[in-house]
């Protein structure tokens, strides 16, 4: 294993990696659960359109509620079974709210629909595409973006470059790490796939120096193909796509660009294979492998079917071993916690982690800033965090977004570095919600000044062609043939209507 | 003495100079008052400033007719932004006018709905469909919230439903550590 | 929720970042004991006291929690640091009032901790410095070169108790600056040369002080090192300091001193390495530290030079201290992706 050319970004921490207590053992399949509950929100974009009823019965695999549009994901029933219901259940998110979900109880029988491999090789792109969008697959390193939108391709955005992120720079999460050891196969055939359907000339693997198992695996697979692999020194958060890029080919993507515009496009491992199995033997996207660990008592990587109950993972890593009961979706730099453990497993879990008191403190008074701009030589997007939690914190939002605010990865290496354990994310996260708000809210204002305009306008108009009506009756033009003009007819009603209701306003 | 009051008098005017070149020089000639005061108001046109909507109310600002302190949808934090905008002091919504509410949207009770047309006149966005005797639904998404539709209802089949947060637009809220708290804790 | 990540962090706290900067103090102190005697320890003691006194009673009327904000530190290196700028055989009084206005007027009127324009300890010494010019220029002789060296009880009778010693005494015990003497001597129109063979001189600063500065230097080093401070602010003002100086006195030997007399006298180490590093007063973008170091430095030699003061730091880092937040916004660095 040996670095070459790699290209270093500002700042970056050596958070304690903790990785080694969820690779002991391998990945283990979690037992088919009694119920499985599957958000209709798993992915970015539109919600997906429901395609079952209460108490329809469904195959393993089967498409239960389909993508709305392009920017949208398909999901598919993970086992077979009878729908219970569609309602409201809380998610895995943030904010703790309920959102439409679709229940479905198992009937432990867990038989496949139809299998239908696709011949990618011989088929159209554009139809390729289609079928894509049918897989359910989204980005599966927690960005949850339409996958079959990342393949799109059009004259103006050739793709010269493939990556594969296999960085996981994440302390305690492991199910990239252990999907390479036990997978690297899939891996590079998934990687071939996507390269192929790109048309990318080049395909390159990115991976963390501290994994050499799943590295001396993957070089083992990608033998003979034209597949490279780069390691990069561990470094969080190397793992950022445009980080990664950056770091393998000194291509910074410029602000408010993706790197499609440049001609890279990035994937994660997990994606890659789960693109394999989908094209190679039509297996849709029902299940992943998630880390649990941390205060766990067996902590291991899981490949759980969508929709399982979280407890139900907790309950299969020996059950929680202290008595807080917290746990944590995500990493220890970006997750957060979960609102309970009933949540289902979804489509963005990548690692689940108990918290105790001994892994993460409770965190220290918070001290003023004493601009010591640690967080500034730590930022790995060379932001100014100081200054940034300056606006936020006294609310000057638009000062903010000048200080590139929305440049912020919300990576966590300021807070980690910041003597005064101010919790800068935070106040990144409250402005940026609060600029995002704003902004809807004036847009809205805007709609709503334009229809009122457009109304107070025609309004005017109607006026206008009323009193020249009249002018024309007054005239004596008898001939009814205006009538049969349909405005007409309407704006005299509505004069009525008017009349009515000033009478109504006089009485 | 002589020479330090020279140059004071100096350095004043060449102050003086480089004030007045900046002033010409980055005189922001924007949109007109009442384009720049409508643009702060929230567009809710639902004439509780006692003006028949937003911008007429703009229009009775910038000519000095209103106070600022009319627009209850605006709130307080509008009220502040208008003070901004005309550099005048800031002045709570004043409660004759009506008091903020959380933002709602109009409900139509299909069922009980005669179809009579008067809503779609009172609301001044349009965001009524229906025609003569049949029923009518109002688009959500571009209800202002004005609650004007609701008195002309002859069946009182318009109620106001408060737009709750959704995982959509949830936002993060503001972080509530402090010196104090955390020692306590 | 609780939603705080990152969950973990690893961080020296602001007490450990305060508590080095103490550290790197010490050699520089015990340089100046030696040289000097024990009057410095006595001062700086007197200041810490102070610091810690006014510090609660403030803390108390403002409602702050008491403990974290004097655990911090910061009220002790400014203590330390204007007890090490004023002279040794200053009466009490002066450090104790020093102290006051620095915690007071340079910390706490803008709102303490990470809220204060100014540099504490240099507003607090400027505002002596204008107000006691005669005592804040009165600087001890080192002892070495003294008929009759004094002992510590001499040093802790001068400072409490001043009015108990003859005129002669004190002035046999101090003497002014090398800085000081150079700028008195050349408006008699000595040459530079022959001012220099007064015994105050050394080897290339003032006797003794050259030996502090190389202590202070040391501390810096270890700032450096443990990666308190960054290098772009002792780097820029001592270059600068050096390179203007070398111009000067490259024109014109005899009017000039030479570079390293300036960097190795006065409080120039002191300020590079522990004045100007205060974070809180001075920019915190790379380019801004390398202009206000710069910037800082200039100000000084030419104060020096030209000024009616001796000294110049003090009035050139406040000076420098209003501009900071300014310089902070020309010199932004380049975000990643932008241009
Ligand atoms: S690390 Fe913390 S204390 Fe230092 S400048 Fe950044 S926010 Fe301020
Ligand atoms: S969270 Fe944002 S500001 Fe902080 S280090 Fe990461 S990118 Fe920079
Ligand atoms: S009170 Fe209503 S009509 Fe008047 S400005 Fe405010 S939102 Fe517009
Ligand atoms: S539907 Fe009713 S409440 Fe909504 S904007 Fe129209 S009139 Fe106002």
């Amino acid at each position: 294993m040996q670095l070459k050319n790699i290209f270093k970004f500002n700042g970056g921490v050596h958070p304690d990696e903790n990785k080694i207590a969820s690779t002991r053992l391998p990945i283990a399949k979690l037992a088919i659960p009694k119920k499985l509950v599957l958000p209709l929100r798993q992915h970015v974009g539109h919600v997906a359109k429901v395609k079952v009823k209460p108490g329809d019965q469904v195959f393993k695999g089967q498409i239960i509620a389909e993508a709305d549009g392009n920017i949208s994901a398909a999901i598919h029933a993970p086992t077979s079974g009878r729908i219970l219901k569609i309602s409201e259940e809380i998610l895995p998110h943030p904010s703790g709210l309920p959102d439409f979900c679709i229940t479905l109880e198992a009937d432990f029988k867990d038989t496949w629909i139809e299998k239908k491999p696709i011949p990618w090789k011989k088929i159209e792109k554009t139809q390729l595409i289609e079928t894509l969008s049918q897989s359910g697959i989204v980005g599966l390193g927690g960005a949850v973006f339409p996958t079959h939108m990342k393949l799109k391709t059009n004259q103006k955005q050739t793709i010269h470059t493939l990556v594969i992120n296999a960085a996981e720079c994440e302390p305690f999460i492991t199910c990239d790490d252990m999907l390479m050891r036990e997978r690297a196969d899939e891996i590079i055939r998934g990687s071939l796939i996507a390269q192929t359907i790109l048309g990318a000339e080049k395909c390159v693997i990115g991976i963390e120096d501290n994994k050499i198992e799943a590295y001396e695996a993957l070089k083992k697979a990608a033998q003979k193909t034209t597949v490279e692999i780069t390691v990069v020194p561990t470094l969080y958060p190397s793992g950022d796509a445009k980080r990664l890029i950056y770091l393998l080919m000194g291509i910074e993507v410029p602000k408010e660009k993706r790197s499609v515009d440049l001609g890279i496009q990035v994937f994660n491992v997990a994606t890659v294979a789960a693109i394999y199995r989908y094209l190679e033997f039509g297996e849709p996207s029902i299940s992943r492998i998630v880390t649990i660990t941390g205060a766990v008592k067996t902590p291991q990587n899981y490949e759980v079917l969508f929709g399982t109950p979280l407890s139900e993972l907790i309950k299969a890593a020996g059950g929680s071993s202290n008595k807080q009961k917290k746990f944590i979706m995500g990493g220890p730099m970006m997750g957060f916690d979960l609102p309970s453990i009933d949540v289902p497993v979804t489509k963005a879990m990548n690692c689940v982690i108990e918290s105790s008191p001994e892994l993460f403190p409770t965190p220290k008074p918070v001290m003023p800033c004493i601009r010591c701009a640690r967080c500034a030589d730590a930022c790995p997007v060379n932001l100014q965090p100081q200054e940034l939690y300056w606006f936020s914190k006294s609310s000057q939002l638009e000062k903010a977004r000048e200080y590139n605010l929305f440049d912020c990865i919300e990576c966590g290496c300021c807070t980690y570095v910041c003597p005064s354990n101010i919790p800068l994310v935070q106040f990144y996260r409250y402005a940026k919600s609060e600029i995002i708000a704003q902004d809807k809210s004036k847009e809205a204002a805007n709609t709503a000044r334009e229809r009122n305009e457009f109304r107070l306008a025609r309004l005017e108009r109607e006026k206008k062609e009323r009193a020249e009506r009249h002018a024309q009756k007054a005239l004596g033009a008898q001939d009814k043939q205006a009538e049969d003009d349909k405005k007409s007819t309407i704006a005299a009603a509505m004069e009525r209507v008017k009349q009515n209701q000033q009478e109504n306003i006089k009485n | 003495m002589i020479t330090a009051l020279l140059v004071m008098i100096f350095l004043a005017i060449l102050l003086g100079l480089v004030l007045g070149y900046s002033a010409i020089k980055f005189k922001v000639d924007g949109d007109p008052m009442v384009a720049r005061i409508d643009a702060i108001l929230p567009q809710t046109q639902c004439g509780q400033c006692g003006y028949p909507g937003c911008k007429p109310y703009a229009t009775a600002i910038a000519k000095g007719e209103a106070d600022i302190n009319q627009c209850p949808p605006g709130g307080d934090a509008g009220a502040k932004a208008l003070a901004e905008l005309m550099g005048m002091e800031f002045k709570p919504v004043n409660e004759k006018h009506g008091v903020q509410k959380p933002k709602s949207v109009a409900l139509i009770d299909e069922s009980t709905c005669i179809g009579c047309t008067l809503c779609i006149q009172a609301c001044p966005v349009d965001a009524i469909l229906g025609a003569a005797k049949q029923m009518h639904t109002i688009i959500a998404s571009e209800c202002t919230g004005c609650e004007l539709c609701l008195p002309p209802c002859p069946v009182d089949c318009i109620t106001m439903e408060p737009v709750l947060e959704n995982s959509e637009s949830w936002k993060w809220k503001y972080p509530i550590y402090n010196i104090q708290k955390a020692q306590k804790a | 929720m609780e939603n705080r990540s990152p969950y973990i962090v690893n961080a020296p706290s602001v007490s450990f970042i305060m508590f080095k900067v103490l550290l790197a103090l010490i050699p520089g102190i015990a340089l100046y004991v030696y040289v000097f005697g024990v009057g410095v320890i006595i001062n700086i003691l007197l200041a810490s006291l102070t610091v810690l006194l006014t510090e609660s009673v403030i803390l108390a009327i403002r409602k702050l929690p008491i403990r974290p904000f004097i655990l911090d530190g910061s009220g002790l290196v400014t203590a330390w640091l204007l007890a090490l700028s004023i002279p040794s055989i200053a009466p009490w009084w002066i450090i104790v009032l020093g102290t006051l206005l620095c915690i007071i007027f340079g910390k706490h009127l803008y709102g303490g901790l990470g809220y204060n324009l100014f540099n504490p300890a240099m507003v607090g010494y400027a505002i002596l410095l204008i107000s006691f010019p005669s005592i804040m220029t009165h600087w001890q002789t080192p002892s070495a070169l003294m008929a009759s060296p004094m002992d510590w009880l001499d040093q802790i009778k001068i400072i409490f108790k001043n009015n108990l010693l003859t005129k002669e005494t004190i002035d046999a015990m101090s003497s002014a600056t090398p800085l000081d003497y150079i700028k008195t001597q050349l408006t008699l129109h000595q040459t530079l040369s022959s001012i220099q063979q007064d015994k105050i001189f050394g080897l290339i600063g003032g006797h003794g002080l050259e030996l502090i500065n190389l202590g202070y230097l040391a501390g810096g080093l270890y700032l450096l090192k443990e990666k308190i401070i960054s290098w772009h602010l002792p780097v820029a003002f001592l270059s600068t300091l050096f390179i203007t100086a070398l111009m000067f006195n490259v024109l014109s030997p005899e009017t000039f001193a030479s570079p390293l007399f300036h960097v190795m006298s006065g409080g120039s180490i002191l300020c590079a390495f522990f004045i100007i590093t205060d974070p809180v007063s001075a920019p915190t973008t790379p380019k801004g530290k390398i202009y206000f170091g710069a910037g800082i430095a200039l100000l000084v030699f030419i104060i020096r030079i030209f000024g009616g003061y001796p000294e110049g730091i003090a009035f050139a880092v406040l000076l420098f201290n209003i501009c900071a937040p300014l310089i902070d916004s020309l010199t932004q660095p380049r975000v990643f992706g932008h241009k």
